[in-house]
């Protein structure tokens, strides 16, 4: 694997960048004790998603087992082990958006998507996850789209909101 | 920072910047800022009286701004209200009688008379 | 010289609301009119009133304009700032009357609170220490160094603070646990892992007043003899991460963290740490797990954090708003603390309202203000004169307290009788559409992906309860159902490895005790009387009403709707899948649900 990679970076310009880009982050908390999560956080932000190789490569950099590694990663339901679509969609199922219908915002998502939660669509372009609460209760039902967030949302303004993205 | 004493240097400093949030209760100063207030310059009229105010510390005067009083002739105006006294209507004020005013009337309590429009609310 | 100021709300709600472009739009036309230089224009942490955002405030005179647009937001500059008229427009219209609100003085919404957490919440520009110490600022911290770690605790004590994470332990009792343990290092956490769906107090005091939380915090490492602090905050809150950081950042170059703070030779310093999306870390020993970089499972107690937390090391967790109730403690004093609340739970509460209210928003409000003046005199009631059912309270831990509690008292020990907790401080408002079979399978299907799977009592257990929910709510209910949920849920309580096991089944067996019928109409008329539960609806044609218009045919997804023109239409119940848009068609009122 750690051959493989060696190989590979050499090739690819844009892998290597991404890369050096995440040797600076685990250098700089070189000091920091537990910083496994900051650190896949990182990675998660440089590759989209975190393959096996970055989590092999983590693992060997942090001196901790890959075992932990892939222990930690599958634990919290932010890190993603698949690459995500251009557009990460998020709808709050919070008990907030869910008094106000916010399963309905939903269901129209997943029916004019044709993708359900955690999937991404055949050509790329959206990912669909649920979340609980992102704070925004106020305005519920939300839906939030990359780091744009929506209130109030409706079944049908949903669709609107969808093919903005493009 | 290394001790209190820098601590309330920065608070009183600070609390200068914050001082238009404050809630005020020694009085009131209405500028009045109607096309005509502003045309006659009201403007420097308003600067004036927080440039004044904030040179001679006072802190617990509010400013704010209106619409026209209808007094056009006699614009620039405003309206001095301290605390527990009638409020008196100024005309004519510009930068020098509003430094004036806020001096004698606010800071000295003597009401300017010569130029008094009104005296109680209009 | 500056004549104005403009305060917009920079919170969560009003940042999704549009606040960025209004904020854009204020600038332009401040520059159009030439008056840039005299107006100054400061975005604050949330004003709270979440509903009405984006809201922008004019100083001197507190002018309070809400549902400020792009598109309307000119006149305040044009006419306000410049010809001194109020824009009248955007003012806030009193519910009761035709009249418009001035200032926030005026709004009951704001009249009725006592602001104390969120003191400077919406009235301080979040990134500037200055302000924050304007507004007496480190002053505890500044007291607290010349009373040393013993008295500070004793205050802590005599104040009676509770724990506003959930549960209510007395805090003064946490800190001197840790001060009196033996091992070093030590070290302060805060618990900024707000995962109840429904509350978002925390992530309001860390962007709108993160200083507030720091200087707790260095006062609680003095106070307990730490030198490292960590805040652990969600992911999901990168807003609330950002001004921390800066706060941060600000608060180590005027030397309220690092070495030798306020000439005191005491060193601290704190870290951020970032959660990862489990909900579980909210819980303390879990949330140590997530610090040391590992899987966030929970570890049983004893040993406390206290004794043995992160790394094994004497640890002191307290959440965000407890720690923002610390400085003005310590300045003020505990009788001051205890002259609002009640005698058992002293001082504020903030509270999310959120759901079925007319006023959404954060609210904070003396411990001991009944449900009715917090839904209906600060909330301003149900929207569509539709009647209040139920406010749950504690999220997934929690459970609901009824219309007949409305003038209860509501604090921590009061709402632990009905069988909830006080939580965080989520309350949402549920009204007569909401069923409560429903609700509470809401909150148990959400335990469920939540279960970090240590303890069998929770994973399994919170599984076969959602099972038989699940049974209910598809008319495959059995009458003795109730009570299976009712033994199941009594052992997951009492065999639990942590609390969000020991607590998950609270919703269910909350709204069995409360909504006893309601789980009867379900089970033994397969009936749904909120008209929520999909699989219990039917729906059918009014053939007197039915004029045979064929909209509700031609918008049928399935055609399960036949029938002549002009004649009464009939539903196939075999084909019908129950989307309900027959029902939103009809202009006729010819569709029955039930």
């Amino acid at each position: 694997m750690q051959i493989n990679l060696e190989e590979r970076l050499k090739e690819n310009p844009v892998l290597r960048k991404q890369f050096d880009e995440l040797d600076a982050y685990i250098d700089e908390k070189a000091g920091q004790q537990g910083s496994l999560i900051n650190v896949m956080h990182r990675a998660q932000e440089i590759f989209g998603y975190l393959p096996d190789e970055v989590l092999a490569y983590v693992s060997t950099r942090l001196q901790v087992p890959r075992s932990t590694v892939y222990g930690v990663v599958t634990f919290y339901h932010f890190f993603s082990r698949t690459p995500k679509g251009r557009h990460t969609i998020s709808v709050c199922l919070g008990t907030a958006c869910y008094v106000r219908g916010s399963n309905s915002v939903y269901d129209k998502v997943t029916k004019s998507l044709g993708i359900k939660a955690g999937e991404t669509s055949p050509d790329g372009r959206y990912t669909l996850d649920l979340v609980r609460c992102v704070g925004a209760c106020g305005l519920a039902p939300v839906v939030v789209i990359d780091k744009d967030t929506y209130g109030r949302m409706t079944p049908d303004k949903v669709v609107t909101l969808l093919n903005k993205y493009v | 920072m290394k001790s209190l004493e820098e601590l309330k240097r920065i608070k009183e400093e600070t609390l200068k910047a914050m001082d238009l949030r404050q809630a005020k209760d020694r009085g009131k100063i209405v500028v009045a800022m109607g096309t005509c207030g502003i045309a006659a310059g009201a403007k420097d009229t308003l600067m004036a009286v927080i440039d004044e105010l904030d040179k001679a510390g006072v802190h617990d005067v509010q400013v704010v701004q209106s619409g026209c009083m209808g007094l056009c002739d006699r614009e620039p105006t405003i309206e001095v209200s301290m605390k527990d006294q009638p409020s008196v209507i100024y005309g004519d004020v510009d930068d020098a009688n509003a430094r004036r005013i806020v001096r004698e009337h606010v800071q000295g309590g003597q009401v300017v008379a010569e130029l008094v429009i009104k005296r109680g609310n209009l | 010289m500056i004549r104005n100021q403009l305060l917009i709300c920079a919170g969560g709600a009003c940042i999704t609301s549009g606040e960025k472009s209004v904020k854009d739009v204020l600038v332009e036309e401040l520059a159009k009119n030439g008056i840039q230089d005299e107006v100054q224009i400061i975005e604050t942490g949330c004003m709270g009133a979440c509903d009405l955002g984006p809201i922008v405030v004019v100083y001197p005179e507190g002018t309070f304009y809400q549902k400020v647009t792009p598109q309307n937001a000119g006149p305040i500059v044009s006419e306000h700032l410049v010809k001194g008229r109020v824009v009248s427009g955007l003012l806030y219209r009193q519910p009761t009357s035709e009249t418009r609100a001035q200032t926030r003085e005026e709004i009951s919404f704001y009249t009725l609170q006592v602001k104390r957490v969120l003191r400077n919440c919406g009235v301080i520009d979040p990134l500037s220490i200055e302000e924050y110490i304007a507004r007496d600022g480190y002053f505890g911290l500044g007291k607290a160094l010349e009373i040393g770690p013993d008295a500070i605790i004793q205050t802590i004590q005599e104040s009676g603070l509770r724990g506003r994470g959930g549960a209510g332990f007395p805090t003064g009792i946490k800190w001197k646990a840790a001060r009196d343990a033996s091992g070093s290092p030590k070290y302060v956490v805060c618990n900024g892992d707000e995962g109840d769906p429904g509350a978002f107090m925390d992530r309001s005091v860390l962007e709108g007043d993160p200083h507030s939380v720091i200087e707790a915090m260095v006062i609680a490492g003095f106070a307990i003899g730490a030198a490292t602090g960590y805040v652990y905050v969600r992911a999901e809150y990168p807003l609330a991460i950002e001004r921390l950081e800066v706060a941060l950042t600000r608060a180590r170059e005027y030397g309220f963290l690092g070495r030798n703070i306020l000439g005191s030779g005491f060193d601290f310093d704190i870290e951020i740490r970032i959660g990862a999306g489990a909900f579980v870390c909210g819980e303390e020993t879990a949330l140590l797990r997530s610090i040391e970089g590992k899987r966030g499972m929970p570890s049983a107690k004893p040993p406390f954090p206290a004794q043995a937390g992160l790394w094994g090391k004497p640890t002191l967790i307290n959440n965000v708003e407890t720690y923002a109730n610390v400085p003005p403690i310590l300045i003020n004093g505990a009788e001051w603390f205890r002259s609002v609340g009640t005698a058992k739970s002293p001082g504020t509460k903030v509270f999310a309202l959120a759901g079925k209210v007319q006023n959404t928003g954060l609210v904070e409000v003396p411990m001991g203000t009944t449900l009715r003046e917090l839904v209906f005199d600060i909330g301003g009631g149900i929207p569509g004169g539709k009647a209040f059912k139920g406010a749950q309270t504690g999220g997934p831990s929690g459970g609901i307290i009824t219309a007949d509690y409305l003038d209860m008292p509501i604090d921590f020990d009061s709402v632990k009788e009905l069988g909830t907790i006080m939580g965080s401080g989520g309350l949402i408002i549920l009204d007569e559409d909401n069923c409560m079979v429903d609700v509470a399978k809401f909150y148990l299907a959400f335990t469920v992906d939540e279960s970090c799977g240590k303890c069998t009592p929770c994973r399994e257990g919170t599984k076969q309860m959602y099972q038989i929910m699940e049974r209910i709510t598809d008319g495959k209910g059995t009458p003795n159902d109730i009570g299976k949920l009712k033994t199941l849920g009594r052992v997951i309580q009492q065999t639990s490895l942590c609390g969000l096991g020991q607590s998950a089944p609270n919703p269910v067996l909350s709204t069995i005790r409360f909504f006893p019928d309601e789980y009867r109409a379900h089970i033994e008329d397969r009936k749904c009387p909120a008209h929520a539960c999909l699989h219990l609806l039917t729906y059918s044609v009014v053939s007197e009403k039915c004029v045979g218009c064929t909209a509700c045919a031609r918008q049928c997804p399935v055609q399960a709707i036949t029938g002549q023109v002009k004649k009464a239409h009939v539903i196939d119940q075999a084909t019908c899948i129950k989307c309900g848009s027959c029902y939103e068609v009809c202009r006729f009122d010819a569709i029955l649900k039930e």
